[in-house]
């Protein structure tokens, strides 16, 4: 167990130095130059270009300046953005309310999604089974942004039950309804991974015997149905969690969250690759970290998984 | 997504006007200016985005910051709601010759922590912004002032900056109050100039540590900032210490951070959020009956222009300006207008804006830009009766991340294609940074869309920085010694008045060498929630934020 948890975050390392360099050379290959981005299309002395391209290290070649990037993140200070402001705290202030809404999507659909998924399940073929089928064929076919729009204009503007876009907190309350979009189109593919996932195993050997033992049917369901079912919906959930973390740049910007998907994207549009490779560099940890968690899961779920 | 930084980058942040109406004479000393109209208790709540720099004069050059700044700061004069000059901290600005000007600042006035502003402070503010190694993005507004070179100086090889002196000599103290400019050649307009972004007094603590002030600025405006709660919201108190002339009717502005306009006009929609300028490109056919009297369109000192290099083989000589014309020709910028902008935008009429004083809209040689297909078609066969067109396709490079681009740009080519019987079709850029690349490296195959939104109002600022040979913004490398002397001319001009006359002259020119081809002139549009009143736009299409009451 403990070999194979070393063996995972040893295997962060390649991964980690993969995926930086390869995005930080995506930023540096973009045509153009990020003091072009500053300028605006105005005027911009000769000397100032060059005061800044030093200051930036701009006119170094694409190993040095990745260099100097990792120095900076080994001796934990990044520097400061193109705005002045040191990339650390403009991370450490988007990172947590993208956390937040993230756990928030996860939750809405883990729990709506698992439940629906049972019910459906054990009861397959009944009224309750077609219409949250049918319903999670809608959510799936119709893109995000559609949904959030929609959902936006509805309940922030017309019926004004919440505000239509996130306060400059972004406490949890404003995050329910981007929470919401965010998480109704993983919702219905954990709705359809269960309710699959249940109809297996309830033929399954195993289960004939739980019901002829004479458990109780409650029991037979959680213990016995359930948890053998989860395998897949864990798999699907601690992969979407990554997922969540950064990629809900379209969800961000319709509610304004100031979260990583909006800071990432002004990064990119900006060319400012150090900003863009440190979020990176956060988004592949939470990624492997999530994904080592699904792992140690499994045993947890399905004892017959051992870890050598 | 929208990013309005990049839509509106093409101009610089301009100077939040001033309004004072008619009513509020009251202005100065007295709190309770016109009551009965308004809620002055009421906070704010505006549009606003990230400022892309720290809050320093020299370093805020694009829209979101500059409304911050131009609220939080005065300088030595403002510009009123038309866009005329009004003195704010200046008592007389003098010259007899264009180029000495003796500057007279108002006693007593102070900064928002109490300490007085002084000549100096302006000084070596203006010295601060100059300095080329403190790396301020609008430090080329000092380039008039003697001694600039010097302060902006590169090393030999041309590679690093390497300023030959510290301060600009053509600027001293004089006193406590008085200061003199000394211009490296006479510039009537440059008093127009003041009271841009650049040109706003520091305190002495502020140079010092630059970085400390541009995170919480000391400063001289109708407003001082309380907090910034970064990507989030900022938010501006009124300043006790304020005399001037646009002394503020509410009890606060908030600017919240949006990443797009639209989430912006839905906050407008359900009243979370008080003031919108630049409606989204998709609410801009519903937003009139959305808002109701709400809403507003109005002018402001800024139009759209395509760009056709002079380095083009095709576009030079005779030949070329043939074709610019054709091209101009057979754009029908009503329709486009009409069907794309759904009339937020006015036909160009010249190669400024029609907010500015001394514009015209009968220059001679404006009927270039009237749409006439048949009349195209000739010039063009004209031209190729000259050197023959080489049947390759005519583009226009547009940046995609700027809302309404392609549309626009594929309406235009479809036109062009059709009156003059050519290949054309739109070449798009994904970012604006690199289509901007490619148009500073002189790399453009064809033309460009462009645009100039004024830093200050003044006809000479939408013609000198972009068409003057050699000029910071001429991105065609547009050349004619004719025009040159123009406006050589019209800078050492006696009165404003006589130099716009000048500049008019010089646009004649520019209609026969049409180094642009104007389109239209942008016009703002805006709308505010249920809970504020009296909203208006300035002359730079920023609202007087100032002006704006509860209900």
């Amino acid at each position: 167990m403990l070999r194979f948890i070393i063996r995972r975050v040893l295997q962060v390392i390649p991964v980690f130095i993969g995926s930086t360099l390869l995005v930080y050379f995506l930023v540096f290959s973009m045509s153009g130059s990020p003091i072009d981005a500053l300028s605006g299309g105005k005027p911009i002395s000769p000397a100032v270009v060059a005061q800044l391209t030093a200051q930036y290290h701009l006119d170094q070649p694409f190993i040095a300046q990745y260099g100097i990037f990792i120095k900076n993140l080994f001796t934990f200070n990044l520097g400061p953005s193109f705005s002045g402001q040191p990339i650390a705290s403009i991370i450490a202030r988007a990172f947590p309310v993208t956390a937040r809404l993230a756990v928030m999507a996860l939750a809405i659909e883990a729990i709506f999604g698992v439940t629906a998924g049972v019910i459906a399940g054990l009861r397959k073929g009944k009224l309750f089974d077609g219409t949250v089928l049918l319903a999670s064929l809608v959510v799936i076919a119709i893109p995000t942004f559609v949904l959030g729009f929609l959902l936006q204009f509805v309940v922030g503007v017309k019926l004004e039950w919440a505000k239509p876009t996130v306060s400059s907190g972004a406490n949890w309350g404003d995050l329910i309804l981007p929470a919401v979009v965010l998480g109704l189109v993983s919702f219905a593919y954990v709705l359809r991974l269960t309710r699959t996932s249940i109809l297996e195993n309830m033929n399954a050997d195993y289960v004939r015997t739980a019901t002829a033992k004479g458990l109780s049917r409650p029991r037979v369901v959680m213990v016995h149905i359930l948890r053998n079912s989860l395998i897949p919906v864990v798999t699907f959930l601690g992969a979407d969690l990554g997922g969540l973390m950064g990629g809900a740049i379209v969800t961000e910007g319709i509610f304004n969250v100031p979260g990583v998907g909006n800071t990432l994207y002004r990064a990119v549009l900006s060319g400012e690759g150090p900003m863009v490779v440190s979020i990176v560099s956060i988004l592949v940890l939470v990624f492997v970290l999530a994904n080592l968690l699904v792992d140690l899961l499994y045993a947890w779920l399905d004892p017959r998984i051992r870890y050598a | 997504m929208r990013f309005s930084r990049i839509s509106k980058a093409l101009g610089v942040a301009a100077v939040v006007a001033m309004g004072i109406t008619a009513c509020s004479g009251g202005g100065s000393g007295s709190t309770d200016t016109n009551a009965g109209s308004g809620n002055t208790s009421k906070v704010v709540n505006a549009y606003g985005g990230e400022p892309q720099n720290p809050l320093l004069p020299a370093n805020t050059n694009e829209v979101f910051g500059g409304r911050v700044m131009d609220m939080i700061y005065s300088g030595l004069v403002s510009y009123d709601a038309s866009g005329k000059t009004v003195n704010e901290l200046a008592d007389s600005i003098k010259t007899t010759d264009s180029q000495n000007y003796t500057i007279k600042i108002k006693p007593g006035e102070k900064f928002s922590d109490g300490s007085p502003v002084t000549a100096k402070n302006f000084v070596d503010a203006w010295n601060f912004g100059a300095l080329s190694t403190n790396a301020q993005l609008n430090s080329y507004f000092f380039e008039s002032i003697d001694g600039y070179k010097d302060v902006s100086a590169m090393s030999a090889d041309g590679k690093t900056a390497a300023p030959t002196a510290q301060t600009m000599s053509g600027l001293a103290v004089v006193d406590d109050t008085t200061f003199t400019v000394k211009l490296s050649q006479p510039e009537s307009d440059f008093p127009l100039r003041l009271g841009y972004t650049a040109f706003y007094p520091m305190t002495e603590a502020a140079i010092a540590d630059p970085k400390a002030s541009g995170e919480k600025p000391v400063s001289t405006g109708p407003y001082m900032l309380k907090t910034w709660t970064h990507n989030s919201s900022i938010e501006l108190v009124p300043n006790p210490n304020y005399t001037g002339p646009r002394k503020p009717k509410n009890a606060g502005i908030t600017f919240k951070v949006y990443t797009t306009a639209d989430a912006a006009y839905s906050d407008l929609l359900s009243n979370n959020l008080d003031v919108l300028d630049g409606i989204p490109a998709a609410s801009l056919k519903s937003f009139q009956s959305d808002l109701g009297d709400r809403s507003i369109i109005k002018p402001y000192a800024g139009n759209a222009t395509l760009t056709i290099p002079s380095y083009l083989p095709a576009f030079q000589g005779e030949a070329g300006k043939l074709r610019r014309q054709a091209i101009s020709k057979s754009i029908d910028r009503e329709l486009i207008i009409d069907k794309i902008f759904n009339k937020t935008k006015e036909i160009a009429k010249d190669f400024t804006a029609p907010v500015l004083e001394g514009y015209s809209d009968s220059i001679p040689g404006s009927d270039v830009l009237k749409f006439d297909a048949t009349a195209a078609k000739k010039l063009w066969d004209q031209a190729n009766a000259i050197t023959p067109w080489d049947d390759s396709t005519f583009t226009i490079a547009y940046n995609v991340d700027g809302a309404g681009n392609k549309e626009y740009v594929d309406a235009a080519t479809n036109e062009i294609k059709n009156a003059l019987g050519i290949k054309a079709e739109g070449k798009p850029y994904a970012t604006f940074k690199e289509l901007r690349n490619d148009v500073n490296k002189k790399q453009l195959t064809g033309a460009s869309r462009a645009g100039w939104q004024a830093d200050y109002p003044s006809l000479y600022n939408f013609l000198g920085p972009l068409y003057g040979t050699g000029a910071g913004s001429n991105d065609g490398d547009y050349s004619n010694p004719a025009f040159d002397a123009k406006l050589k001319e019209g800078l050492s001009a006696k009165s404003t008045d006589e130099g716009n006359k000048i500049f008019n002259q010089a646009q004649e020119i520019l209609f026969k060498d049409l180094p642009v081809i104007p389109l239209w002139y942008q016009e703002q549009t805006g709308g505010w929630s249920n809970n504020v009143t009296g909203v208006d736009f300035g002359w730079n299409g920023v609202p007087l934020y100032q002006n704006i009451t509860g209900k």
